[in-house]
């Protein structure tokens, strides 16, 4: 992908909340979203701690109903990539990735050769067999990332996916995202606490506010693909969007 | 250990050569760990059998109860029943209708115990008559059983059934209400849904607290049929009759001797399938050390 001319508008958008609103018992956490993304767009989502952000999506997840407002998606299940990795301590690391694939629906033949190539992917080649306690905190989000890519969806929700990482692998892993993305036009929801990482992977960065959780503000991303996380340009719409989030950190700390 | 010693003296002696004994230390390393490992598990069953065995026998010898035989006249007691053909087919018997109660229990119980798990009304309904013939001692159920279905081994197979259904569906279910929700959210956005949810996700996360449930289904089932076999007369005795036997010939030497078999083939089913599995099943998920 070379230029970030965004394509909405024109299709069906992958997901579409509209007046989206969730309440857990008295607390209002997620207040009138309209929020659309469209096939192929990658999304950032930015906000504080307890703002709402896994909440959002659950709901686009369809794990979840808002309790007011819609929720549609056009991919007939998103792919979710939890906060916490989610996977099965029964499993292997590439037991895991084959479930998903075998739910997906493909032959036990090629599931063990596509597993092995997920895990490449990530660069946990050589792990296939590992049991998840054995792995670190790393391994086991980017075993959760190659689990998720395995389900073959158009429309990917990721949570955190790459908090405990190191920065270097963390760069790689952005870069087989962003890989991934292009080749089979996925829309992404990204959720992160890293402003740098929102506008290094992102074509539209959302802030929400807390307390409720409301969409703030949002950036459209001009930088073109492909990125780095030290870009001048990365680094200079990081520091304008880093001033927003303290702001509303702030403004919540103050509640 | 004293054994592997003695098999290393062995081998390296005929060879003489420093190669060819290292050689064979090294064929035979990974196997003495694990006859060492063997050994050291040994080492604690045996450490209580003779512990009781001691406190036993100095019980007779200070004679604390003028009735208590000794653990020679229990032994030859044993030795007795072995010869004149009676405690095998006993064993026989019981164990045979035990692993068949089992086994029509686990095929009754553990779809019960989903049922419990995913229909409300299900667990409204039937779980309370599930909890209370939990806590019915057997001995409740025998008279029952014999009414309805005669002194038949149907009569014994009810019993054991009653005894091990309930353990089995409510531990089951309450093995599956234990599923963190993050993975059953997992396996719902990966599409397994309906019976798939339940092979692939359910009764995999389940699977601690269901071999829980089946040991203790099996417990409770071998407690109600020894129950069943000492106070039903059926047609084929088994170790319950042994027991009766005892009683009515007030022989506490037989008495005792039929207990230690009882016993024994509680630790040993204990000891050989359940323990394995569990540890088994634990280990592969992390929840216990490195051993
Ligand atoms: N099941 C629930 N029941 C009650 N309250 C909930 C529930 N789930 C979330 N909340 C509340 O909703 C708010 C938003 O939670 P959410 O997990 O969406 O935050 P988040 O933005 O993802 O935070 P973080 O960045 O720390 O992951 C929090 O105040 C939380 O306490
Ligand atoms: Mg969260």
């Amino acid at each position: 992908m070379t230029s970030t001319s965004v394509t909405r508008a024109a299709a069906a958008p992958a997901v579409r909340l509209a007046g989206a609103t969730k309440r857990f018992g008295d607390a209002l956490v997620l207040d009138r979203i309209d929020l659309d993304v469209a096939e192929g767009e990658f999304v950032c989502l930015l906000g504080a701690s307890g703002c709402g952000k896994s909440t959002l999506l659950n709901l686009a997840a369809g794990l979840d109903r808002p309790t007011a407002g819609t929720v549609t998606a056009g991919a007939a299940r998103p792919a979710l990539m939890f906060q916490e990795h989610a996977l099965f301590p029964w499993l292997t690391a590439g037991g895991n990735v084959e479930l998903a694939l075998e739910l997906g629906g493909l032959d036990r033949k090629e599931r063990r050769a596509e597993a092995e190539r997920l895990l490449a992917l990530v660069r946990l080649s050589g792990a296939h067999g590992k049991r998840i306690h054995e792995m670190s905190g790393g391994m086991r989000q980017r075993v959760a990332l190659a689990r998720a890519l395995a389900q073959g969806s158009q429309l990917l929700l990721m949570d955190e996916p790459f908090a405990a990482l190191d920065a270097i692998t963390r760069d790689v892993l952005h870069e087989v995202l962003t890989d991934v993305w292009e080749k089979r036009r996925l829309s992404v929801i990204f959720v992160t606490h890293n402003v740098r990482e929102a506008v290094r992977l992102g074509q539209r960065v959302v802030l929400l506010s807390s307390r409720p959780g409301r969409i703030a503000r949002e950036w459209q991303v001009g930088i073109p693909y492909p990125r780095r996380i030290e870009d001048h340009d990365v680094a200079e719409l990081s520091l304008e969007i880093t001033g927003h989030l303290r702001e509303e950190i702030r403004r919540h700390a103050r509640h | 250990m004293p054994a592997t010693d003695l098999k290393r003296a062995d081998a390296a002696s005929p060879g003489g050569g420093d190669d060819i004994s290292s050689g064979l230390d090294a064929l035979e390393s990974p196997s003495a760990p694990a006859a060492r490992r063997a050994a050291k598990k040994a080492v604690a069953p045996l450490a209580a059998i003779v512990f009781v065995l001691v406190v036993w026998q100095l019980a007779y010898a200070l004679d604390v109860l003028s009735t208590l035989p000794s653990p020679a006249s229990v032994a030859g007691e044993l030795g007795d029943l072995w010869r004149d053909g009676t405690l095998l087919p006993a064993l026989g018997h019981s164990l045979e209708r035990c692993v068949f109660g089992f086994a029509a229990s686990v095929l009754v119980g553990a779809p019960l115990g989903l049922l419990v798990y995913r229909y409300a009304l299900v667990r409204t309904v039937i779980a309370p008559v599930l909890s209370a013939f939990q806590s019915l001692p057997a001995a409740a159920l025998v008279p029952l059983a014999v009414i309805a279905l005669g002194e038949s081994e149907s009569a014994v197979y009810a019993v054991v059934l009653l005894g091990a259904v309930p353990s089995i569906s409510m531990g089951l279910a309450s093995a599956l209400d234990q599923i963190p929700p993050l993975l059953r959210r997992a396996g719902v956005t990966m599409g397994a849904t309906g019976l798939r949810a339940v092979r692939k996700v359910l009764l995999p996360a389940a699977l601690p607290g269901l071999v829980s449930a089946l040991r203790q289904g099996w417990t409770f089932g071998w407690r109600a049929l020894m129950t069943a076999e000492l106070i039903t007369a059926t047609p084929l005795p088994g170790v319950g009759q042994v027991l009766n036997a005892g009683k009515e010939s007030a022989s506490f030497t037989l008495i005792v001797a039929a207990v230690i078999v009882i016993l024994a083939i509680g630790v040993l089913v204990e000891a050989l399938i359940f323990g394995p599995i569990e540890r088994r099943v634990l280990r592969d998920r992390g929840l216990t050390g490195p051993k």
